[in-house]
C-alpha cells in the first residue's frame, strides 16, 4: 500500500531549489506517434494494419510481416509483470534526483513485452492494468499499475511525477469573476489543493457568487486584470513563487462574423484571451519553469480553458474563434518553453459554455462545472489535451479525422 | 519447405590459423582515444609476427568509441592499404564473429592475414555518452525507464532467471569470487584484490538482484588476433591454434517473453558437429559474462547441462582455473575488466593462450582445445548477438610455446 503523501513543510529560504532535470527526452518519430495518443489519454500502441500484431517498441515496419502501415489504435491494457528491478544508481540526472526507482517487465495479453515503471502496489509476478503517460520531458511512457485500485495509490512517488496532481499544491485561478473560475477554484480545493489563489479583476465591483468565494477557507482572492500588464507583474511579484499550478479560464466572448462588429470589441477579445495569456505566461512563466523539481510542491503545470473554435472556426463567433486559434498556438510555444522546467502546458479545450453571450446557441453546452471536473482529472492524471462535453468530443474526432471536413462542416 | 530452401550446415573450417593474442593492458580512465588503443594493438600484432603493417591485407575492427570514423577511416589514419576490410558493430559477439569472417575471407584468398582487433578509448564521462546514442529501442523504450543501462536490463532478466530456476546471489557470487581468483593469476587484471563470497553479498545494491560486483569495470583497452592459413603461421614461426567450428545468431526466440536463452541453443549441436567434439571435449571454456546471469544461460544453451540447471553446476564444480571446470580464466571482464567492444575479445585472445600454451595467468594443464563464446548487444530488452568458437591448438608443452 502507498503511504499517503505528508503536506510539505514550509520552504526553508536558504535551501538548494533543485534544479529541474528531464529524463531522457530524445525519440523516434514512431515513438512521437504513441506520445500524441498519450497526451489525450488512453493506452494505445501500434497494431499492424496488415497482420494484427501489436508493437512495441515503436517501429517502422511490422516484425512479422514486414508491413509498413502500422496504426496506433487502443490495445487491451491488461498483462502480467514476469520481472522487477529496483534501480538505485543512475548516470542520467533526472533520476538520480529520485532513486530508487522501481521498474518492470510486463507481458501484455495483447503481446508485446514492455519495460515499464512499476507502481510500487504490484506485486511480482502478477496482474497488471497498464495506462500510458507523458513524463516530465512531455514523452509517453508506460507505468504497470495494480488490477484494482489500492489506497493512496496516486501518491505513488513515480505516478506522481507523471501526473500534475492539484493535491498539496497551490493553484491560481485566474478568472474568479465569471462562474466557471468560482467551479474550478472550489473543484480543485475540494482535490486537496493546499491553496487556492482567485483572481479577480476591478475587485471593488461586486459580482455574483463573490461571497461564497469569500466564506471558503483555502481561497483567497486576489487582484488580477489580465488586459493590465503591472496588474499581472504586482501579482507575479507576490505569489509568482508559490504558484505551483495556473488555471486560466479568462474568457472574453462575443457573437459576430468576421464582417461584423467593430475594432473595439476585436481589440477587447484579444487583449483578454491572447494577450492576456501571454502576460501570464511572461510574469509566472519563468519561475515556474525555475520550480519544477522543488519537492511535492513543485510547480507543475499551466493550465488554459478555451473554446474548441480553436481547431476549426465557428463563423458565428469569428473573432472568438481567431483568439482561440492565437491562444492555442501561443499554449504549443508555451509547451516547449515550459518543458525543461518538467512543468506541463494543458489545454483544456470546451464546447459552448452555458452563459448568456451564448443562451441562443443550441444545445448541447457546457456547464461550468463539467468544466472544474475536466480541470480536476487533466491535472490528476496528466492529460494534455482534454475536451468537455459533447460538442468538443465531436469537433476533436472531425478535426483528427480530417481537419479540411471539419472546417465545412463548422460553417454548415 | 520447398529444398531451395532448406538450411544447409555451415561448410567446415579447413586450414585456419589463429594466432599473436595480444592483450593491452587496460587503464580505468585514459585521455587516448581508440584510434591509439587500435595502432597500439596493431604494432603489437606485426611485432608479434615478425611483419610490417604491409603485410596485413585484411583488418577487421570492432569499436564502441571510434565514432565518426569507421574501419574506413583508420586505414588512411594508420597508413594501411587493406584489400579486405570489416567493421563488426556486435559487442560482446565481436570478436567471434570477426573470426568468422576473417576466416573465410583467408579461405577465400581475399585476404592473407587478417588483423580482428577489439579496442575502446574510456574517457571520463565516455560511458554515460555512449549509454545516451546505443540503439533507437533503447532511446524509446529502455532508458525513459529508470536510464539503469545495462545494468538494469540484466537486472531484470536476473529477477527471472533466479525467479524461475531457484538460482540463488550465492550461486552467482560463486561464478564471480572463482573467477577473481583467476584474475589474481593475471597480472593485466583490474581488479587486483581477492573477493571474498562474504565481501560479494555484502555489496552494495546497484539494480536489485545486481549488486557491485556483478557488475563490469568499464575501462579503456584493446585486444587482437591475427586470422591466417595454417600454412602461412607456420612460415611465419607463430604459435598458433586450428580453428575447427564457430557460430553466429542474432535475435534468436524473439517470442520468448523475455530473455532465457540465446541463439546458441539453435546452432550449438552444429558447432560441434564442425569441430568433431562435445562438451566433454572442452579444456579451457570462456563465456561472455558481463553478468553472471549470462554466464549461467550460457552453460546451459552450449549444452554442459540441462535448460535451468546451471546452478547445480555451478554448485558442483570447482570454475577456477586449477579446478575440474576451468571457466574465464583471465578472470573474465568481471574481474580482468570491460574494456567496451574489446571485452568481447578477451575471452578469445584468453583462450588463444591457454591452448597455445602462452598463457600469462595460471595456465590450464593439458588445455588443448577451447570453447569461447561472446553475446551482446541490449538493444531494447535483450542481448540480441550470439556467437561462438572451438579452437585447437597443441597445449601448453615442455619450454613454453610451439
Amino acid at each position: 500500500m502507498t503511504d499517503p503523501i505528508a503536506p510539505p513543510p514550509k520552504k526553508d529560504p536558504q535551501a538548494v531549489t533543485l534544479r529541474p532535470e528531464l529524463p531522457p527526452v530524445q525519440r523516434s518519430r514512431a515513438a512521437l506517434k504513441l506520445t500524441a495518443a498519450a497526451s489525450r489519454g488512453g493506452f494505445a500502441l501500434q497494431v499492424c494494419d496488415a497482420c494484427g500484431t501489436v508493437s512495441y517498441p515503436a517501429r517502422d515496419a511490422c516484425a512479422k510481416c514486414l508491413s509498413t502501415a502500422l496504426t496506433v489504435k487502443p490495445v487491451p491494457p491488461g498483462g502480467e509483470v514476469i520481472a522487477e528491478t529496483t534501480i538505485r544508481t543512475s548516470t542520467d540526472l533526472y533520476f538520480r534526483q529520485r532513486m530508487p526507482w522501481r521498474v518492470g517487465m510486463v507481458r501484455l495479453d495483447a503481446g508485446p513485452s514492455l519495460v515499464v515503471h512499476l507502481h510500487g502496489d504490484v506485486a511480482v509476478p502478477g496482474r497488471v492494468r497498464m495506462i500510458h503517460k507523458l513524463d516530465k520531458g512531455g514523452n509517453a511512457v508506460l507505468m504497470a499499475l495494480p488490477e484494482g485500485r489500492s489506497a493512496h495509490m496516486e501518491d505513488d512517488p513515480e505516478y506522481r511525477e507523471l501526473t500534475a496532481s492539484p493535491k498539496h499544491r497551490r493553484i491560481l485561478v485566474t478568472a474568479g469573476r465569471g462562474a466557471v473560475g468560482q467551479a474550478v477554484a472550489q473543484a480543485l480545493l475540494k482535490a486537496g489543493a493546499a491553496h487556492v489563489f482567485v483572481g479577480v479583476a476591478e475587485p471593488w465591483k461586486p459580482f455574483a457568487g463573490q461571497e461564497a468565494l469569500a466564506n471558503t477557507p483555502g481561497i483567497e482572492v486576489v487582484p488580477l486584470d489580465l488586459t493590465d500588464t503591472r496588474s499581472v507583474a504586482e501579482l507575479a511579484a507576490s505569489i509568482g513563487g508559490k504558484t505551483d499550478i495556473l488555471v486560466n479560464t479568462a474568457e472574453h466572448v462575443r457573437p459576430g462574423g468576421a464582417m461584423d462588429g467593430g475594432m473595439i470589441a476585436a481589440q477587447d477579445a484579444f487583449a483578454v484571451n491572447v494577450f492576456g495569456l501571454q502576460r501570464l505566461a511572461q510574469a509566472f512563466g519563468p519561475a515556474m519553469r525555475g520550480r519544477g523539481a522543488d519537492g511535492v510542491n513543485s510547480a507543475a503545470a499551466f493550465v488554459d480553458v478555451l473554446p474548441v473554435s480553436a481547431l476549426a472556426a465557428n463563423p458565428a463567433f469569428a473573432l472568438h474563434s481567431a483568439t482561440a486559434a492565437a491562444r492555442l498556438s501561443l499554449l504549443q510555444s508555451l509547451r516547449a518553453e515550459l518543458r525543461p522546467g518538467g512543468v506541463r502546458v494543458m489545454s483544456v479545450f470546451t464546447g459552448p459554455v452555458d452563459d448568456a453571450w451564448r443562451e441562443h446557441v443550441p444545445p448541447p453546452k457546457v456547464a461550468p462545472a463539467q468544466i472544474a471536473r475536466a480541470v480536476v482529472t487533466a491535472l490528476a492524471e496528466g492529460i494534455e489535451d482534454s475536451f468537455v462535453g459533447d460538442v468538443a468530443k465531436d469537433v476533436a474526432a472531425r478535426f483528427y479525422d480530417d481537419p479540411k471536413v471539419t472546417e465545412r462542416e463548422m460553417s454548415q | 519447405m520447398p529444398p531451395a530452401l532448406m538450411k544447409r550446415p555451415r561448410a567446415p573450417y579447413r586450414d585456419i590459423a589463429v594466432a599473436v593474442p595480444v592483450s593491452l593492458p587496460y587503464v580505468r580512465y585514459s585521455i587516448d582515444s581508440a584510434h591509439w588503443w587500435i595502432a597500439r594493438a596493431l604494432k603489437a600484432l606485426c611485432d608479434g609476427a615478425g611483419i610490417v603493417p604491409a603485410d596485413v591485407d585484411g583488418l577487421s575492427v570492432s569499436s564502441f568509441t571510434l565514432f565518426p570514423d569507421s574501419a574506413v577511416g583508420l586505414t588512411q589514419h594508420l597508413g594501411l592499404t587493406p584489400r579486405w576490410l570489416d567493421n563488426i558493430p556486435m559487442g560482446g559477439a565481436s570478436a567471434v564473429v570477426a573470426l568468422r569472417r576473417a576466416a573465410r575471407a583467408v579461405e577465400a584468398g581475399d585476404a592473407t592475414i587478417v588483423a580482428c582487433i577489439g579496442a575502446d578509448a574510456n574517457q571520463v564521462d565516455s560511458f554515460r555518452k555512449l549509454l545516451s546514442s546505443f540503439s533507437r529501442f533503447a532511446q524509446d523504450a529502455s532508458y525513459p525507464y529508470g536510464y539503469g543501462g545495462p545494468n538494469g536490463s540484466f537486472a531484470l532478466l536476473s529477477d527471472h532467471y533466479m525467479r524461475t530456476t531457484g538460482t540463488t546471489r550465492e550461486d552467482f557470487g560463486k561464478i564471480c569470487v572463482s573467477q577473481r581468483d583467476n584474475a589474481l593469476t593475471y597480472p593485466q587484471a583490474i581488479m587486483k584484490k581477492p573477493l571474498t563470497m562474504e565481501a560479494y553479498m555484502n555489496a552494495r545494491p546497484i539494480a536489485d538482484p545486481i549488486h557491485l560486483f556483478d557488475c563490469v569495470m568499464p575501462c579503456a583497452g584493446a585486444e587482437a588476433f591475427l586470422v591466417t592459413s595454417l600454412d602461412v603461421a607456420r612460415d611465419l614461426g607463430l604459435p598458433h591454434a586450428q580453428l575447427t567450428g564457430a557460430i553466429e545468431r542474432h535475435n534468436a526466440f524473439p517470442d520468448d517473453p523475455i530473455q532465457m536463452r540465446g541463439g546458441w541453443e539453435m546452432d550449438i549441436d552444429e558447432l560441434y558437429g564442425m569441430a568433431g567434439t562435445t562438451p566433454d571435449g572442452i579444456d579451457v571454456l570462456e563465456t561472455y559474462d558481463d553478468y553472471p546471469v549470462i554466464v549461467m544461460m550460457q552453460l546451459e544453451d552450449l549444452g554442459f547441462c540441462p535448460k535451468g540447471a546451471a546452478k547445480d553446476f555451478v554448485r558442483a564444480h570447482d570454475l577456477t582455473s586449477a579446478g575440474d571446470f576451468p571457466h574465464n580464466t583471465s578472470g573474465g571482464q568481471l574481474s580482468a575488466g570491460q574494456a567496451g567492444a574489446a571485452g568481447g575479445y578477451l575471452g578469445l585472445v584468453e583462450g588463444l593462450r591457454q591452448v597455445t600454451g602462452q598463457s600469462l595467468s595460471r595456465q590450464v594443464p593439458g588445455a588443448k582445445r577451447a570453447l569461447v563464446s561472446g553475446f551482446g548487444m541490449i538493444n531494447y530488452d535483450r542481448g540480441l548477438c550470439t556467437s561462438a568458437a572451438i579452437l585447437e591448438g597443441p597445449g601448453p608443452q615442455e619450454g613454453a610455446g610451439t
